[in-house]
Protein backbone atom coordinates (compact mmCIF):
# COMPACT_ATOMS: atom_id res chain seq x y z
CA UNK A 1 0.00 0.00 0.00
CA UNK A 2 1.16 3.69 -0.73
CA UNK A 3 0.58 6.28 1.75
CA UNK A 4 -0.61 9.73 0.65
CA UNK A 5 1.94 12.70 0.73
CA UNK A 6 0.31 14.47 3.74
CA UNK A 7 0.22 10.97 5.77
CA UNK A 8 4.07 10.68 5.19
CA UNK A 9 4.14 14.35 5.48
CA UNK A 10 2.34 13.83 9.13
CA UNK A 11 4.77 10.87 10.36
CA UNK A 12 7.58 12.35 8.81
CA UNK A 13 6.68 15.35 11.11
CA UNK A 14 3.93 14.98 13.61
CA UNK A 15 2.49 17.59 15.48
CA UNK A 16 1.91 18.97 19.13
CA UNK A 17 3.64 15.45 20.11
CA UNK A 18 3.81 15.02 23.78
CA UNK A 19 2.38 15.15 27.69
CA UNK A 20 0.15 17.53 29.56
CA UNK A 21 -0.63 17.06 33.24
CA UNK A 22 -3.47 14.29 33.15
CA UNK A 23 -4.59 15.74 36.94
CA UNK A 24 -4.81 19.50 35.55
CA UNK A 25 -8.77 19.99 36.40
CA UNK A 26 -8.52 21.88 32.81
CA UNK A 27 -7.24 19.24 30.80
CA UNK A 28 -8.78 15.92 29.27
CA UNK A 29 -7.44 12.87 28.48
CA UNK A 30 -8.30 10.46 25.97
CA UNK A 31 -6.63 6.78 25.85
CA UNK A 32 -8.28 4.11 22.80
CA UNK A 33 -7.25 1.03 21.22
CA UNK A 34 -5.46 -1.93 22.50
CA UNK A 35 -1.59 -2.98 22.37
CA UNK A 36 -3.11 -6.64 20.77
CA UNK A 37 -4.93 -4.36 18.34
CA UNK A 38 -2.02 -2.59 17.06
CA UNK A 39 -2.87 1.04 17.78
CA UNK A 40 -3.25 2.70 20.85
CA UNK A 41 -4.08 6.45 20.99
CA UNK A 42 -3.46 9.41 23.75
CA UNK A 43 -5.20 12.59 22.79
CA UNK A 44 -5.30 15.64 25.98
CA UNK A 45 -6.72 18.20 25.37
CA UNK A 46 -6.53 21.70 27.57
CA UNK A 47 -9.45 23.93 27.91
CA UNK A 48 -8.39 27.66 29.07
CA UNK A 49 -10.68 29.97 30.76
CA UNK A 50 -12.46 31.08 27.82
CA UNK A 51 -13.90 27.53 26.79
CA UNK A 52 -11.24 27.29 23.73
CA UNK A 53 -8.94 24.73 23.68
CA UNK A 54 -5.67 26.14 24.15
CA UNK A 55 -3.08 23.19 23.70
CA UNK A 56 -4.00 19.47 22.28
CA UNK A 57 -1.46 16.76 22.41
CA UNK A 58 -0.66 13.42 21.14
CA UNK A 59 0.99 10.06 21.51
CA UNK A 60 0.28 7.30 19.21
CA UNK A 61 1.55 3.67 19.32
CA UNK A 62 -0.08 2.46 15.53
CA UNK A 63 0.98 2.45 11.68
CA UNK A 64 1.44 5.72 9.75
CA UNK A 65 -2.27 6.33 9.41
CA UNK A 66 -2.78 6.08 12.68
CA UNK A 67 -0.28 8.59 13.73
CA UNK A 68 -1.49 11.23 10.96
CA UNK A 69 -4.66 10.81 12.22
CA UNK A 70 -3.82 11.86 15.48
CA UNK A 71 -1.47 14.54 14.64
CA UNK A 72 -3.79 16.21 12.68
CA UNK A 73 -6.41 15.80 15.03
CA UNK A 74 -4.27 17.90 17.68
CA UNK A 75 -4.06 20.62 14.73
CA UNK A 76 -7.55 21.05 14.64
CA UNK A 77 -8.20 20.70 18.05
CA UNK A 78 -6.40 23.72 19.03
CA UNK A 79 -8.37 27.05 19.03
CA UNK A 80 -11.96 25.06 18.97
CA UNK A 81 -14.48 25.34 21.34
CA UNK A 82 -15.64 21.72 23.04
CA UNK A 83 -18.74 22.06 20.96
CA UNK A 84 -16.90 22.84 18.08
CA UNK A 85 -14.20 19.78 19.02
CA UNK A 86 -17.00 17.24 19.30
CA UNK A 87 -18.69 17.87 15.83
CA UNK A 88 -15.49 16.93 14.07
CA UNK A 89 -16.01 13.67 12.33
CA UNK A 90 -13.62 10.50 11.30
CA UNK A 91 -14.68 11.33 7.39
CA UNK A 92 -13.42 14.50 7.98
CA UNK A 93 -9.76 13.03 8.79
CA UNK A 94 -10.29 10.20 6.00
CA UNK A 95 -10.96 13.26 3.64
CA UNK A 96 -8.17 15.38 4.41
CA UNK A 97 -5.79 12.22 4.73
CA UNK A 98 -6.94 10.24 1.51
CA UNK A 99 -6.81 7.28 3.92
CA UNK A 100 -7.58 4.03 2.08
CA UNK A 101 -10.25 1.90 3.36
CA UNK A 102 -8.58 -0.15 5.40
CA UNK A 103 -7.08 2.36 7.44
CA UNK A 104 -10.64 3.79 8.19
CA UNK A 105 -10.43 2.55 11.60
CA UNK A 106 -7.49 5.39 12.22
CA UNK A 107 -9.63 7.63 12.09
CA UNK A 108 -12.61 6.27 13.90
CA UNK A 109 -9.62 5.57 16.49
CA UNK A 110 -9.00 9.74 16.27
CA UNK A 111 -12.48 10.46 16.77
CA UNK A 112 -13.00 8.10 19.20
CA UNK A 113 -9.76 9.89 21.23
CA UNK A 114 -11.50 13.05 20.73
CA UNK A 115 -14.62 12.31 22.69
CA UNK A 116 -13.01 10.45 25.55
CA UNK A 117 -10.96 13.28 25.91
CA UNK A 118 -13.77 15.62 25.69
CA UNK A 119 -15.51 13.21 27.85
CA UNK A 120 -13.02 12.99 30.60
CA UNK A 121 -12.63 16.97 30.67
CA UNK A 122 -16.52 17.17 31.28
CA UNK A 123 -16.39 14.51 34.15
CA UNK A 124 -13.88 16.53 35.73
CA UNK A 125 -15.05 19.72 35.53
CA UNK A 126 -18.85 18.15 36.25
CA UNK A 127 -16.57 17.24 39.69
CA UNK A 128 -15.08 20.35 40.02
CA UNK A 129 -18.77 21.78 40.35
CA UNK A 130 -19.78 18.73 42.50
CA UNK A 131 -17.20 19.40 45.00
CA UNK A 132 -17.80 23.81 44.77
CA UNK A 133 -21.08 23.39 45.16
CA UNK A 134 -20.57 20.73 48.21
CA UNK A 135 -18.89 23.32 49.67
CA UNK A 136 -20.75 26.49 49.05
CA UNK A 137 -23.87 25.55 50.77
CA UNK A 138 -22.21 24.47 53.74
CA UNK A 139 -22.44 28.22 55.87
CA UNK A 140 -25.66 27.25 56.25
CA UNK A 141 -25.17 23.97 57.67
CA UNK A 142 -24.49 20.31 56.14
CA UNK A 143 -25.89 19.82 52.91
CA UNK A 144 -25.82 15.98 52.15
CA UNK A 145 -23.83 15.65 48.63
CA UNK A 146 -26.53 13.78 46.75
CA UNK A 147 -28.47 17.15 47.42
CA UNK A 148 -25.92 19.02 46.03
CA UNK A 149 -25.27 16.85 42.82
CA UNK A 150 -29.28 17.30 42.20
CA UNK A 151 -29.39 20.77 42.83
CA UNK A 152 -26.31 20.85 40.23
CA UNK A 153 -28.61 19.31 37.53
CA UNK B 1 30.45 5.94 1.04
CA UNK B 2 28.20 5.45 -1.89
CA UNK B 3 24.78 3.50 -0.81
CA UNK B 4 22.23 3.10 -3.02
CA UNK B 5 18.91 3.32 -1.72
CA UNK B 6 16.56 1.94 -1.27
CA UNK B 7 17.89 -1.43 0.29
CA UNK B 8 16.75 -4.49 0.19
CA UNK B 9 16.13 -6.63 2.81
CA UNK B 10 13.26 -8.76 2.24
CA UNK B 11 14.77 -11.71 0.81
CA UNK B 12 12.52 -14.09 2.12
CA UNK B 13 9.43 -12.83 -0.09
CA UNK B 14 12.10 -12.96 -3.27
CA UNK B 15 15.06 -12.33 -4.70
CA UNK B 16 16.67 -10.47 -7.80
CA UNK B 17 17.71 -12.68 -10.94
CA UNK B 18 21.42 -13.22 -10.44
CA UNK B 19 23.30 -11.82 -13.54
CA UNK B 20 24.94 -15.06 -14.39
CA UNK B 21 20.65 -16.64 -14.44
CA UNK B 22 19.99 -14.18 -16.90
CA UNK B 23 22.88 -14.37 -19.20
CA UNK B 24 22.11 -18.13 -19.49
CA UNK B 25 18.45 -17.41 -20.02
CA UNK B 26 18.45 -15.36 -22.58
CA UNK B 27 19.54 -17.21 -25.93
CA UNK B 28 16.10 -19.50 -24.96
CA UNK B 29 13.94 -16.51 -25.35
CA UNK B 30 15.31 -15.93 -29.05
CA UNK B 31 17.55 -18.02 -30.89
CA UNK B 32 16.83 -21.25 -29.20
CA UNK B 33 13.00 -20.83 -28.10
CA UNK B 34 11.84 -24.26 -29.20
CA UNK B 35 9.36 -26.41 -27.68
CA UNK B 36 10.95 -29.38 -25.56
CA UNK B 37 7.55 -31.74 -26.21
CA UNK B 38 8.24 -30.97 -30.02
CA UNK B 39 10.61 -34.46 -30.43
CA UNK B 40 11.16 -34.33 -34.29
CA UNK B 41 13.06 -30.87 -34.95
CA UNK B 42 16.32 -29.21 -33.88
CA UNK B 43 14.65 -26.32 -32.27
CA UNK B 44 12.91 -29.12 -29.81
CA UNK B 45 15.72 -31.11 -29.42
CA UNK B 46 17.73 -28.28 -28.33
CA UNK B 47 15.13 -26.89 -25.73
CA UNK B 48 14.92 -30.61 -24.31
CA UNK B 49 18.63 -30.53 -24.08
CA UNK B 50 18.35 -27.39 -22.03
CA UNK B 51 15.32 -28.44 -19.57
CA UNK B 52 17.20 -31.69 -19.00
CA UNK B 53 20.44 -30.17 -18.15
CA UNK B 54 18.40 -27.96 -15.94
CA UNK B 55 16.68 -31.09 -14.50
CA UNK B 56 20.09 -32.52 -13.63
CA UNK B 57 21.46 -29.35 -11.92
CA UNK B 58 17.99 -28.82 -9.58
CA UNK B 59 18.48 -32.71 -8.88
CA UNK B 60 22.00 -32.64 -7.60
CA UNK B 61 20.91 -29.74 -5.52
CA UNK B 62 18.46 -31.43 -3.88
CA UNK B 63 20.34 -34.68 -3.46
CA UNK B 64 18.18 -36.52 -5.46
CA UNK B 65 19.63 -40.48 -7.39
CA UNK B 66 18.04 -39.33 -10.77
CA UNK B 67 17.08 -36.44 -12.53
CA UNK B 68 13.99 -38.31 -13.33
CA UNK B 69 12.63 -37.49 -9.89
CA UNK B 70 12.16 -33.47 -10.89
CA UNK B 71 8.86 -32.19 -12.25
CA UNK B 72 9.16 -28.46 -13.44
CA UNK B 73 6.18 -26.68 -12.15
CA UNK B 74 4.79 -22.93 -11.82
CA UNK B 75 6.42 -22.56 -8.01
CA UNK B 76 6.33 -23.91 -5.04
CA UNK B 77 2.73 -23.36 -4.88
CA UNK B 78 1.70 -25.27 -7.40
CA UNK B 79 4.30 -27.76 -6.15
CA UNK B 80 2.63 -28.01 -2.28
CA UNK B 81 -0.66 -28.26 -4.12
CA UNK B 82 0.49 -31.33 -6.34
CA UNK B 83 2.48 -33.24 -3.73
CA UNK B 84 -0.48 -33.03 -1.35
CA UNK B 85 -3.69 -33.48 -3.19
CA UNK B 86 -1.71 -35.82 -5.68
CA UNK B 87 -0.74 -37.80 -2.73
CA UNK B 88 -3.91 -37.44 -0.99
CA UNK B 89 -6.04 -38.52 -4.22
CA UNK B 90 -3.87 -41.73 -5.47
CA UNK B 91 -3.50 -43.27 -1.56
CA UNK B 92 -7.06 -42.49 -1.00
CA UNK B 93 -7.75 -46.54 -0.42
CA UNK B 94 -4.65 -46.63 1.82
CA UNK B 95 -5.61 -43.80 4.15
CA UNK B 96 -7.31 -40.66 4.67
CA UNK B 97 -4.80 -38.63 7.48
CA UNK B 98 -2.19 -35.53 6.91
CA UNK B 99 0.23 -34.61 9.24
CA UNK B 100 1.16 -31.02 9.04
CA UNK B 101 2.37 -28.52 11.81
CA UNK B 102 0.38 -24.80 12.11
CA UNK B 103 3.57 -22.50 10.99
CA UNK B 104 3.46 -23.83 7.23
CA UNK B 105 3.01 -21.68 4.34
CA UNK B 106 -0.48 -20.96 3.25
CA UNK B 107 0.24 -23.04 0.18
CA UNK B 108 0.38 -26.21 2.63
CA UNK B 109 -2.11 -25.11 5.15
CA UNK B 110 -5.03 -24.15 2.55
CA UNK B 111 -4.17 -27.12 0.39
CA UNK B 112 -4.89 -29.26 3.71
CA UNK B 113 -8.12 -27.04 4.48
CA UNK B 114 -9.18 -28.17 0.89
CA UNK B 115 -8.61 -31.46 1.60
CA UNK B 116 -10.67 -31.87 4.72
CA UNK B 117 -13.46 -30.29 3.01
CA UNK B 118 -13.66 -33.42 1.18
CA UNK B 119 -13.35 -35.83 3.63
CA UNK B 120 -9.84 -35.68 4.73
CA UNK B 121 -8.45 -35.87 8.23
CA UNK B 122 -5.60 -33.16 8.75
CA UNK B 123 -3.58 -32.88 11.90
CA UNK B 124 -1.94 -29.48 12.53
CA UNK B 125 0.62 -30.35 15.49
CA UNK B 126 1.72 -26.82 17.48
CA UNK B 127 5.18 -25.65 17.74
CA UNK B 128 7.17 -24.65 20.47
CA UNK B 129 8.22 -21.02 21.77
CA UNK B 130 11.03 -21.83 19.32
CA UNK B 131 8.99 -22.44 16.77
CA UNK B 132 9.40 -25.85 16.25
CA UNK B 133 7.63 -28.96 16.04
CA UNK B 134 8.74 -31.87 18.30
CA UNK B 135 9.30 -35.21 16.24
CA UNK B 136 7.80 -36.96 19.22
CA UNK B 137 4.41 -35.05 18.70
CA UNK B 138 4.82 -36.61 14.79
CA UNK B 139 5.46 -39.97 15.91
CA UNK B 140 2.50 -39.65 18.15
CA UNK B 141 -0.06 -37.98 15.48
CA UNK B 142 1.04 -40.99 12.75
CA UNK B 143 -1.72 -43.72 13.00
CA UNK B 144 -2.70 -46.38 10.58
CA UNK B 145 -4.42 -44.13 8.32
CA UNK B 146 -1.96 -41.84 7.75
CA UNK B 147 -0.46 -41.79 4.33
CA UNK B 148 1.89 -38.57 4.59
CA UNK B 149 3.54 -35.59 6.97
CA UNK B 150 4.44 -32.74 5.48
CA UNK B 151 6.73 -30.14 7.56
CA UNK B 152 8.37 -27.43 5.90
CA UNK B 153 12.28 -27.41 5.86
CA UNK B 154 12.47 -23.69 7.01
CA UNK B 155 10.32 -21.00 7.91
CA UNK B 156 9.44 -18.00 5.77
CA UNK B 157 8.88 -15.75 8.75
CA UNK B 158 10.94 -16.65 11.64
CA UNK B 159 13.43 -18.39 10.00
CA UNK B 160 13.08 -21.05 11.95
CA UNK B 161 14.47 -24.90 10.92
CA UNK B 162 12.74 -28.11 11.37
CA UNK B 163 13.89 -30.97 12.70
CA UNK B 164 13.32 -32.66 9.27
CA UNK B 165 16.42 -35.75 9.66
CA UNK B 166 14.47 -36.76 12.53
CA UNK B 167 10.93 -36.71 11.55
CA UNK B 168 13.06 -38.12 7.89
CA UNK B 169 13.54 -41.11 10.59
CA UNK B 170 10.36 -41.32 12.06
CA UNK B 171 8.20 -41.37 8.66
CA UNK B 172 10.68 -44.10 7.06
CA UNK B 173 10.16 -46.49 10.06
CA UNK B 174 6.59 -46.03 9.55
CA UNK B 175 6.15 -46.22 6.27
CA UNK B 176 4.66 -42.96 5.85
CA UNK B 177 5.34 -40.44 2.74
CA UNK B 178 7.52 -37.10 4.01
CA UNK B 179 6.56 -34.26 2.27
CA UNK B 180 8.95 -30.82 2.82
CA UNK B 181 8.49 -27.42 1.11
CA UNK B 182 12.45 -26.77 1.37
CA UNK B 183 11.54 -23.32 -0.60
CA UNK B 184 13.63 -20.96 2.27
CA UNK B 185 15.85 -23.57 3.14
CA UNK B 186 17.56 -24.99 0.39
CA UNK B 187 21.14 -23.98 -0.43
CA UNK B 188 20.98 -22.33 3.30
CA UNK B 189 20.78 -24.72 5.01
CA UNK B 190 21.71 -28.68 5.11
CA UNK B 191 19.00 -30.26 3.18
CA UNK B 192 19.43 -33.73 1.07
CA UNK B 193 16.36 -35.93 0.19
CA UNK B 194 18.51 -39.14 0.69
CA UNK B 195 19.73 -38.65 4.12
CA UNK B 196 17.05 -36.82 5.54
CA UNK B 197 14.42 -39.47 4.29
CA UNK B 198 12.37 -36.99 2.47
CA UNK B 199 10.04 -38.09 -0.56
CA UNK B 200 8.46 -35.18 -1.79
CA UNK B 201 9.96 -31.84 -1.51
CA UNK B 202 9.04 -28.36 -3.25
CA UNK B 203 11.49 -25.71 -3.85
CA UNK B 204 10.93 -22.40 -6.01
CA UNK B 205 13.32 -20.42 -8.32
CA UNK B 206 12.71 -16.94 -7.50
CA UNK B 207 13.99 -17.55 -3.63
CA UNK B 208 17.11 -18.57 -5.09
CA UNK B 209 18.43 -15.73 -7.20
CA UNK B 210 16.27 -16.94 -10.03
CA UNK B 211 13.34 -16.05 -11.98
CA UNK B 212 9.81 -15.99 -10.93
CA UNK B 213 6.86 -18.65 -11.96
CA UNK B 214 9.01 -21.88 -12.10
CA UNK B 215 9.51 -24.47 -9.26
CA UNK B 216 9.73 -28.06 -8.97
CA UNK B 217 8.48 -31.12 -7.03
CA UNK B 218 11.37 -33.47 -6.45
CA UNK B 219 9.41 -37.34 -6.34
CA UNK B 220 10.70 -40.62 -5.04
CA UNK B 221 11.29 -42.93 -7.69
CA UNK B 222 12.62 -45.46 -5.60
CA UNK B 223 12.74 -46.68 -1.92
CA UNK B 224 9.86 -46.03 -1.82
CA UNK B 225 8.61 -45.02 -5.23
CA UNK B 226 5.86 -42.11 -4.74
CA UNK B 227 2.75 -41.91 -7.09
CA UNK B 228 1.04 -38.75 -7.57
CA UNK B 229 -2.58 -38.10 -9.32
CA UNK B 230 -2.07 -35.30 -11.50
CA UNK B 231 -3.42 -31.98 -10.71
CA UNK B 232 -3.35 -30.84 -14.48
CA UNK B 233 -5.13 -32.47 -17.41
CA UNK B 234 -3.43 -32.07 -20.75
CA UNK B 235 -0.63 -32.78 -22.79
CA UNK B 236 1.05 -35.23 -19.98
CA UNK B 237 4.12 -33.23 -20.20
CA UNK B 238 6.41 -34.46 -16.70
CA UNK B 239 5.86 -38.11 -17.18
CA UNK B 240 2.01 -37.28 -16.41
CA UNK B 241 2.75 -35.81 -13.33
CA UNK B 242 2.30 -32.28 -14.60
CA UNK B 243 0.78 -30.97 -18.08
CA UNK B 244 1.92 -27.72 -20.03
CA UNK B 245 4.13 -26.43 -22.29
CA UNK B 246 7.70 -26.55 -20.09
CA UNK B 247 9.01 -22.46 -19.52
CA UNK B 248 12.09 -23.14 -20.88
CA UNK B 249 13.92 -19.68 -20.57
CA UNK B 250 12.66 -20.13 -16.67
CA UNK B 251 13.59 -23.54 -16.25
CA UNK B 252 17.36 -22.77 -17.67
CA UNK B 253 17.19 -20.41 -15.31
CA UNK B 254 16.44 -22.32 -12.00
CA UNK B 255 18.81 -24.73 -13.38
CA UNK B 256 21.75 -22.01 -13.47
CA UNK B 257 20.64 -21.06 -9.97
CA UNK B 258 20.57 -23.97 -8.37
CA UNK B 259 24.13 -24.81 -9.48
CA UNK B 260 25.23 -21.96 -8.46
CA UNK B 261 23.52 -22.39 -4.88
CA UNK B 262 25.27 -25.47 -4.86
CA UNK B 263 28.74 -24.52 -5.73
CA UNK B 264 28.38 -21.42 -3.68
CA UNK B 265 25.73 -21.87 -0.80
CA UNK B 266 27.84 -22.60 1.93
CA UNK B 267 30.04 -20.02 1.83
CA UNK B 268 27.61 -17.29 1.18
CA UNK B 269 25.37 -18.82 4.28
CA UNK B 270 28.64 -17.89 6.30
CA UNK B 271 29.17 -14.39 4.88
CA UNK B 272 25.44 -14.04 4.90
CA UNK B 273 25.15 -15.11 8.60
CA UNK B 274 27.95 -12.59 9.31
CA UNK B 275 25.97 -10.20 8.12
CA UNK B 276 22.98 -10.64 9.71
CA UNK B 277 24.72 -10.88 13.56
CA UNK B 278 26.62 -7.78 13.04
CA UNK B 279 22.74 -6.27 12.53
CA UNK B 280 21.06 -7.93 15.15
CA UNK B 281 23.84 -7.73 17.70
CA UNK B 282 23.98 -3.64 17.00
CA UNK B 283 20.03 -3.51 17.26
CA UNK B 284 20.14 -5.90 20.63
CA UNK B 285 22.92 -3.58 21.50
CA UNK B 286 21.46 -0.01 21.20
CA UNK B 287 17.87 -0.92 22.10
CA UNK B 288 16.29 -2.09 24.79
CA UNK B 289 13.13 -4.13 24.45
CA UNK B 290 13.36 -5.67 21.36
CA UNK B 291 12.91 -9.64 21.41
CA UNK B 292 14.06 -12.35 18.65
CA UNK B 293 10.92 -14.26 17.57
CA UNK B 294 11.70 -18.03 16.60
CA UNK B 295 14.51 -20.15 17.35
CA UNK B 296 18.05 -18.94 18.05
CA UNK B 297 20.08 -22.07 16.72
CA UNK B 298 18.25 -23.61 14.29
CA UNK B 299 17.36 -20.33 11.96
CA UNK B 300 18.47 -19.67 8.60
CA UNK B 301 21.30 -17.79 8.26
CA UNK B 302 19.80 -14.28 6.78
CA UNK B 303 16.37 -14.26 9.00
CA UNK B 304 16.42 -11.84 11.48
CA UNK B 305 13.05 -11.58 13.02
CA UNK B 306 12.64 -9.02 15.76
CA UNK B 307 10.09 -7.20 17.72
CA UNK B 308 10.90 -3.47 18.80
CA UNK B 309 8.54 -3.23 21.80
CA UNK B 310 5.98 -0.31 22.37
CA UNK B 311 6.84 0.13 18.23
CA UNK B 312 4.49 -0.60 15.92
CA UNK B 313 5.71 -2.77 12.90
CA UNK B 314 4.28 -0.75 10.14
CA UNK B 315 4.91 2.53 11.38
CA UNK B 316 8.24 1.72 11.89
CA UNK B 317 8.12 0.57 8.12
CA UNK B 318 6.88 3.67 6.59
CA UNK B 319 9.94 5.58 8.74
CA UNK B 320 12.58 3.71 7.44
CA UNK B 321 10.83 3.31 3.82
CA UNK B 322 14.63 3.26 2.02
CA UNK B 323 14.54 -0.26 3.42
CA UNK B 324 12.32 -3.39 2.05
CA UNK B 325 11.35 -5.10 4.81
CA UNK B 326 8.71 -6.71 5.86
CA UNK B 327 6.53 -7.33 9.44
CA UNK B 328 3.86 -9.39 10.92
CA UNK B 329 1.68 -6.06 11.97
CA UNK B 330 -1.66 -6.79 11.33
CA UNK B 331 -1.63 -3.65 9.30
CA UNK B 332 0.27 -5.12 6.65
CA UNK B 333 -2.09 -7.28 5.45
CA UNK B 334 -5.92 -6.49 4.73
CA UNK B 335 -7.06 -8.74 7.47
CA UNK B 336 -6.01 -6.87 10.51
CA UNK B 337 -4.84 -10.12 12.08
CA UNK B 338 -1.18 -10.33 13.29
CA UNK B 339 1.00 -13.12 11.85
CA UNK B 340 -0.45 -16.64 12.32
CA UNK B 341 3.66 -17.51 12.51
CA UNK B 342 4.09 -15.49 15.93
CA UNK B 343 0.83 -16.58 17.25
CA UNK B 344 1.68 -20.01 16.72
CA UNK B 345 4.82 -19.27 18.86
CA UNK B 346 3.14 -17.60 21.53
CA UNK B 347 4.23 -14.41 21.05
CA UNK B 348 1.77 -11.63 22.54
CA UNK B 349 -0.43 -10.24 19.68
CA UNK B 350 0.88 -6.82 21.19
CA UNK B 351 4.75 -8.19 19.84
CA UNK B 352 3.18 -9.15 17.05
CA UNK B 353 2.13 -6.21 15.75
CA UNK B 354 5.78 -5.12 16.70
CA UNK B 355 7.64 -7.44 14.16
CA UNK B 356 9.98 -7.23 11.37
CA UNK B 357 11.57 -9.36 9.28
CA UNK B 358 14.82 -8.62 7.77
CA UNK B 359 16.19 -11.25 5.34
CA UNK B 360 19.53 -10.89 4.29
CA UNK B 361 20.85 -12.29 0.85
CA UNK B 362 23.58 -12.74 -1.26
CA UNK B 363 23.70 -8.57 -2.54
CA UNK B 364 23.71 -7.31 0.85
CA UNK B 365 27.00 -5.72 1.88
CA UNK B 366 28.19 -4.49 5.50
CA UNK B 367 27.99 -1.05 4.60
CA UNK B 368 24.39 -1.74 4.30
CA UNK B 369 24.14 -3.11 7.48
CA UNK B 370 25.37 -0.89 9.44
CA UNK B 371 23.08 1.76 7.62
CA UNK B 372 20.21 -0.26 8.03
CA UNK B 373 20.99 -0.51 12.27
CA UNK B 374 21.62 3.10 12.39
CA UNK B 375 18.54 3.94 10.64
CA UNK B 376 16.47 1.79 12.67
CA UNK B 377 17.78 2.51 15.96
CA UNK B 378 17.18 6.20 15.38
CA UNK B 379 13.59 5.96 13.91
CA UNK B 380 12.35 2.86 17.00
CA UNK B 381 13.85 5.56 19.78
CA UNK B 382 11.48 8.48 17.88
CA UNK B 383 8.70 6.42 17.24
CA UNK B 384 9.03 5.18 21.03
CA UNK B 385 9.26 8.76 22.21
CA UNK B 386 5.64 9.42 20.09
CA UNK B 387 4.49 5.36 21.91
CA UNK B 388 1.77 6.00 25.04
CA UNK B 389 3.23 2.61 25.46
CA UNK B 390 6.43 3.38 25.67
CA UNK B 391 6.09 6.86 28.12
CA UNK B 392 3.58 3.86 30.57
CA UNK B 393 6.00 1.48 30.58
CA UNK B 394 8.64 3.78 31.73
CA UNK B 395 6.40 4.80 34.24
CA UNK B 396 6.52 1.24 35.67
CA UNK B 397 3.05 1.12 34.85
CA UNK B 398 2.40 -2.83 33.38
CA UNK B 399 0.41 -2.51 30.14
CA UNK B 400 -0.89 -6.25 30.58
CA UNK B 401 -2.94 -5.00 33.57
CA UNK B 402 -4.49 -2.10 32.34
CA UNK B 403 -7.98 -2.36 30.63
CA UNK B 404 -7.86 -1.35 27.31
CA UNK B 405 -10.76 -0.15 25.21
CA UNK B 406 -10.79 -1.95 22.27
CA UNK B 407 -12.24 -0.38 19.04
C1 LIG C 1 7.78 -21.43 2.58
C2 LIG C 1 7.16 -21.05 1.27
N1 LIG C 1 6.42 -21.94 0.59
C3 LIG C 1 5.84 -21.65 -0.57
C4 LIG C 1 5.97 -20.40 -1.15
C5 LIG C 1 5.28 -20.11 -2.44
O1 LIG C 1 6.18 -20.15 -3.50
P1 LIG C 1 5.81 -19.58 -4.94
O2 LIG C 1 5.86 -18.11 -4.81
O3 LIG C 1 6.87 -20.11 -5.84
O4 LIG C 1 4.47 -20.09 -5.30
C6 LIG C 1 6.74 -19.45 -0.49
C7 LIG C 1 6.91 -18.09 -1.04
O5 LIG C 1 6.14 -17.19 -0.80
C8 LIG C 1 7.34 -19.77 0.75
O6 LIG C 1 8.05 -18.88 1.43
Amino acid sequence: MSYSTKVIEHTENPRNVGTLDKNDPNVGTGLVGAPACGDVMRLQIKVGDGGLIEDARFKTFGCGSAIASSSLATEWLKGKTIDQAEAIRNVDIVTELDLPPVKIHCSVLAEDAIKSAIADFRAKQAARRDSVAAVAPASEGPVPHGAAREAQG
Amino acid sequence: MTLQLPIFMDYHSTTPVDPRVVEEMLPHFTKSFGNAASRNHAFGWAAEEAVEHARERVGQLLGAASAKEIVFTSGATESNNLAIKGVADFYRDKGDHVVTQVTEHKAVLDTCKRLEKEGLRVTYLDVGKDGRVDPADVAKAIGDKTILVSIMLANNEIGTVQPLREIGEITRARGVLLHSDAVQGVGKVPFDVQSMNVDLASVTAHKMYGPKGVGALYVRRSKPRVRLVAQMDGGGHERGMRSGTLNVPAIVGFGKACDIMRLEGREESARILALRERLRTRLVGELDEVHLNGSFEHRLPGNLNLSFAFVEGEGLMMAIKDVAVSSGSACTSSSLEPSYVLRALGVGDELAHSSIRFGLGRFNTPEEVDYVADLVATKVRKLRELSPLYEMHQEGIDLEKVQWVAH
